[in-house]
């Protein structure tokens, strides 16, 4: 169990949770905090923050304006789902159907572990068995010992 | 024994998952549902490239085609333009309006477009994109059918066919009377 918890450690402390933010062309934290939750209408899984395309750039300015205007965060964001659906947004809102993009992934994970440490238990088991006939086994005799021994010296003059 | 009795568990683990990948493979992925359609169109005025205001407002009353298209999305735009141009004269005289916004594109390269297909419907640069996000539009062509009463009605996005443009726009007319 030990050794579970010792791989458990391991794996969380691997987690990109200190990585840092990629460079981006968007200078304000703010314009940068609601156009990197916007998918980039014309490119492939980048958000609005990231990509150099036209379509970004006019979707950035979009933002800026309305944050000037004085917009929170979710108005301009719900300005965008507006005018192209839920579809807009990277991460899916938590709410809803939704909910199982976000759970499906934990109890896999969940899963995932509860099959690990049972197939660890069972291998751990079958291991101190083996361990055990071993030592139940009777020792060989001295006479066996012997004739191996001899045999052995044989080969090795050969 | 015990592990035998759980073995059909493992196919009946991939069920879920292989059924929510026949599904997604059943879907089309660029079929994105407009949040738009029911909804009253977003008043816009621009230029246009003949020098003169182009604006939504000025054709209530009328059944509107609006077009977003981009010199440079070959092949569907060019495909497309005779077709609306075709059209747009075929019915202009029954209370229908075509209008063209060209976006993220160069005025000399739209211009070009614009005498290439000798189009005779008004056509404007969206030069800051805003009547393309308003609009909610992610790529060229796509092609909004506005109702009499300033509703949009429906979308099509990909290159417009002569059947396409004539369903939507026969049915927006026929309700109009």
């Amino acid at each position: 169990m030990t050794r579970l918890a010792f791989l458990l450690t391991v794996l969380l402390a691997a987690t990109p949770a200190l990585a840092q933010p990629p460079a981006t062309n968007v200078e304000d934290p703010r314009l940068y905090e609601v156009a990197s939750q916007l998918r980039c209408v014309v490119c492939q899984n980048l958000s609005v923050a990231d990509s150099p395309s036209e379509m970004a750039q006019q979707m950035r300015a979009m933002v800026r304006e309305r944050l000037r205007a004085g917009d929170s965060s979710e108005q301009v964001l719900q300005f965008f789902v507006d005018k192209y659906g839920e579809w807009i947004l990277l991460s899916p809102r938590k709410q809803g159907f939704n909910w199982l993009v976000w759970g499906a992934p934990l109890i896999a994970v969940a899963l995932g572990l509860v099959i690990f440490a049972i197939v660890v238990r069972r291998w751990t088991a079958r291991r101190r068995e083996r361990v055990a006939a071993a030592a139940t086994r009777p020792a060989i005799d001295p006479a066996m010992r012997e004739r191996i021994r001899k045999e052995l010296e044989l080969e090795g003059e050969r | 024994m015990k592990r035998r009795s759980l073995r059909w568990l493992l196919p009946v683990a991939a069920l879920p998952v292989l059924a929510l990948l026949a599904y997604g493979f059943r879907v089309n992925h660029r079929d994105i549902p407009s949040p738009l359609v029911g909804r009253p169109a977003t008043a816009f005025t621009l230029t246009s490239y003949a020098g003169e205001p182009m604006s939504l407002e000025a054709h209530r009353g009328r059944v509107v085609v609006v077009n977003f298209w981009a010199s440079w999305c070959i092949p569907a735009c060019y495909e497309e333009a005779p077709v609306l141009e075709r059209n747009w004269r075929a019915y202009r005289d029954r209370g229908v309006m075509v209008l063209g916004v060209d976006i993220q594109d160069k005025p000399d390269a739209g211009r070009k477009f614009i005498e290439q297909f000798s189009l005779t419907f008004p056509n404007a640069l969206d030069p800051t994109g805003k009547v393309s996000i308003d609009y909610g539009v992610y790529g060229v062509p796509e092609t909004f059918f506005i109702d009499a009463r300033g509703r949009i009605r429906a979308k099509h996005v990909g290159a417009v066919t002569d059947a396409v443009f004539q369903r939507e726009v026969d049915r927006l007319l026929a309700e109009a009377k």
